[in-house]
């Protein structure tokens, strides 16, 4: 007598086949439902933005008038700002990734830390604004310039920088530690010479992304202050300034007064869309140029 | 009388204390709550090689790790006694373990070189101790590799990622790297294990000509390998010493039954 009666399997074969084709539909369906949406928010984007964009368009200071308006000072606003947070959250992000990593004995004060940086991921941005409001533009005075905004920014994505840059430096073997600590090498040493250098491709990786997440950030700058309409351009980072989601965020709602603000917005969007893609590229391509050498 | 002996004696303990580079006493240690080494004393003598044998997890690799604090890399290692090494406790406050790191060289399990150039892999050594001339670390470079009988191998070569070579060439490259902070002692844990069998005999006979310059210690599963090269065979059970002596008496006439039973193959 066998357990497994030939018969039976022959005869709910059909079924179990039949159940699994439909589950692989059903998961084709929602891969489909968020690339679909994703689609038709593109193909509106670009009927109503693509038509906008030539070079007036990127090199004209703002204006009201809408075939005069141009989003050179927003470019430059995010420019200014990505040179703010780019060596802010890398200094701060990395030291901590090292700290965490390779200093801190690992205990309660330790998962104390790791738990709250977790947390701060989950921290809404609009409260990092609010912060940055209370420290940096009123708190230390900067009033709402660069510095401020891209100060704020940093706050907001440290921890992305953190936890990508942990992960990177625990995905260092431990043996190539070990072959520095077993020749005399000190900590320091150890960590400058041999684990940054297999760790930074992670590190950057997880640096550009950080940056595209702030490029893209409104919530925090509309709560620091950002000027709706500012005709100069910034020139340093002390300076007022606005930066592509804003000049979005701005002209879509100022689209029920002037129509085509409407157009610009999506113009806007298309030229935002483009620079994420072109840093989310390039963080994509660190990685796979760096995967798995070990 | 009584004194004359007494001074003869303790001249003769102090002439042989020249020669030991390791006095382990009355070692214990624990990872967490388990016990992983137990009241081991051990001598280890200069230009000699000393074999450790065991079945796995008996502790001879924890007790090899020990030897240049490696083990404290483990964060719940707690130790107990002492280990001498050249006459001052290792495991004092003010010992600085790196230093006893730049004496005491380690050649590992698995061949660890650095993503690096082999000339870098040989000079990392060096530099970090401050060598910064071109020249200096050209010859330490040539003066290793040659040591490590693989100079002829790979002096075409040496701006080649080391991860390039064989498993072989690896180890011997890492036998190089350790050589080139001209370490007074050598740890060895498990090197050819990793490695095929003419690699293997390569090593073999490196750790020969090593021994005329350094004092090796090494951790092996081989028994055959232990009987070829060393001069001393200590055997570890469930953390204990066993047996320790001479290499020749121990493979032909072992003082302990379990001693017995393991070298030929009845168990472990």
């Amino acid at each position: 007598m066998k357990y497994v009666d030939a018969n039976l399997v022959a005869k709910k074969m059909n079924g179990r086949l039949a159940a699994n084709h439909i589950s692989q539909i059903i998961f084709l369906l929602a891969t489909l439902i968020g690339l679909v949406v994703l689609v038709i928010l593109f193909y509106r984007v670009l009927m109503d933005g693509l038509g906008w964009i030539n070079f007036d368009f990127l090199t004209n200071r703002l204006s009201t008038r809408p075939e005069r308006a141009g989003i050179m000072g927003a470019l430059l606003g995010t420019l200014w700002l990505m040179i703010v947070v780019a060596p802010v959250t890398m200094l701060l992000g990395i030291g901590t990734a090292i700290y965490l990593e390779e200093y801190a004995k690992k205990g309660r004060m330790h998962s104390f830390i790791q738990t709250n940086i977790s947390n701060l991921a989950g921290v809404p941005s609009i409260v990092f604004g609010i912060l940055g409001l209370t420290v940096f533009v009123r708190g230390l005075g900067f009033g709402n310039i660069v510095l401020a905004g891209g100060l704020t920014m940093s706050l907001l994505v440290l921890p992305i920088v953190v936890v990508a840059s942990q992960e990177a430096l625990r995905a260092v073997p431990q043996f190539l530690r070990e072959a520095s600590y077993g020749m005399g090498a000190t900590k320091w040493q150890t960590i400058k010479n041999v684990v940054l250098p297999a760790a930074i491709p992670g590190i950057l990786t997880g640096l550009i992304l950080a940056l595209s997440r702030a490029v893209g950030e409104t919530a925090p700058l509309v709560v620091i202050g950002i000027p709706a309409l500012l005709i100069p351009f910034p020139n340093g980072i002390f300076d007022k300034f606005t930066v592509l989601p804003m000049q979005i965020y701005y002209w879509t709602i100022d689209a029920s007064i002037v129509e085509e603000y409407a157009n610009l917005a999506a113009a806007t969007i298309v030229v935002l869309l483009v620079v994420l893609l072109i840093m989310n590229s390039i963080a994509v391509m660190i990685r796979n140029k760096y995967q798995k050498r070990y | 009388m009584t004194t004359l002996t007494d001074s003869v004696e303790v001249t003769d303990s102090t002439k042989e204390d020249k020669n030991i580079v390791y006095d382990t006493k009355n070692l214990n240690l624990w990872y967490g709550d388990d016990q992983a080494l137990r009241d081991i004393n051990l001598q280890i003598t200069e230009n000699e090689v000393t074999a450790i044998i065991g079945p796995s997890g008996c502790g001879k690799s924890t007790y090899l790790k020990t030897l240049n604090r490696m083990v404290e890399l483990v964060p719940v290692v707690r130790t107990s006694g002492e280990i001498l090494y050249r006459g001052k406790n290792i495991f004092d406050k003010t010992y600085q373990v790196e230093t006893l790191r730049t004496n005491v060289g380690m050649v590992f399990q698995k061949p660890n070189p650095f993503p690096k150039s082999i000339y870098d892999n040989i000079a990392y050594g060096p530099r970090i101790h401050g060598i910064k001339n071109k020249k200096i670390l050209d010859e330490i470079v040539e003066k290793s590799l040659r040591g490590a009988a693989i100079w002829d191998e790979v002096k075409d070569r040496l701006k080649d990622n080391a991860y390039g070579m064989s498993g072989g060439q690896q180890q011997r490259l890492c036998i190089a790297r350790c050589l080139a902070i001209e370490p007074d002692v050598i740890l060895m844990d498990e090197p050819t294990s990793a490695l095929d069998p003419i690699s293997t005999l390569k090593v073999e006979d490196l750790i020969q000509e090593l021994k005329k310059s350094y004092s090796i210690i090494i951790v092996t599963h081989n028994m055959q390998q232990a009987a070829r090269i060393s001069d001393k065979t200590a055997f570890f059970l469930s953390g204990e010493v066993i047996e320790f002596s001479d290499t020749d008496k121990m493979f032909s006439n072992p003082k302990n039954k379990q001693t017995e039973d393991y070298i030929t193959g009845r168990f472990g």
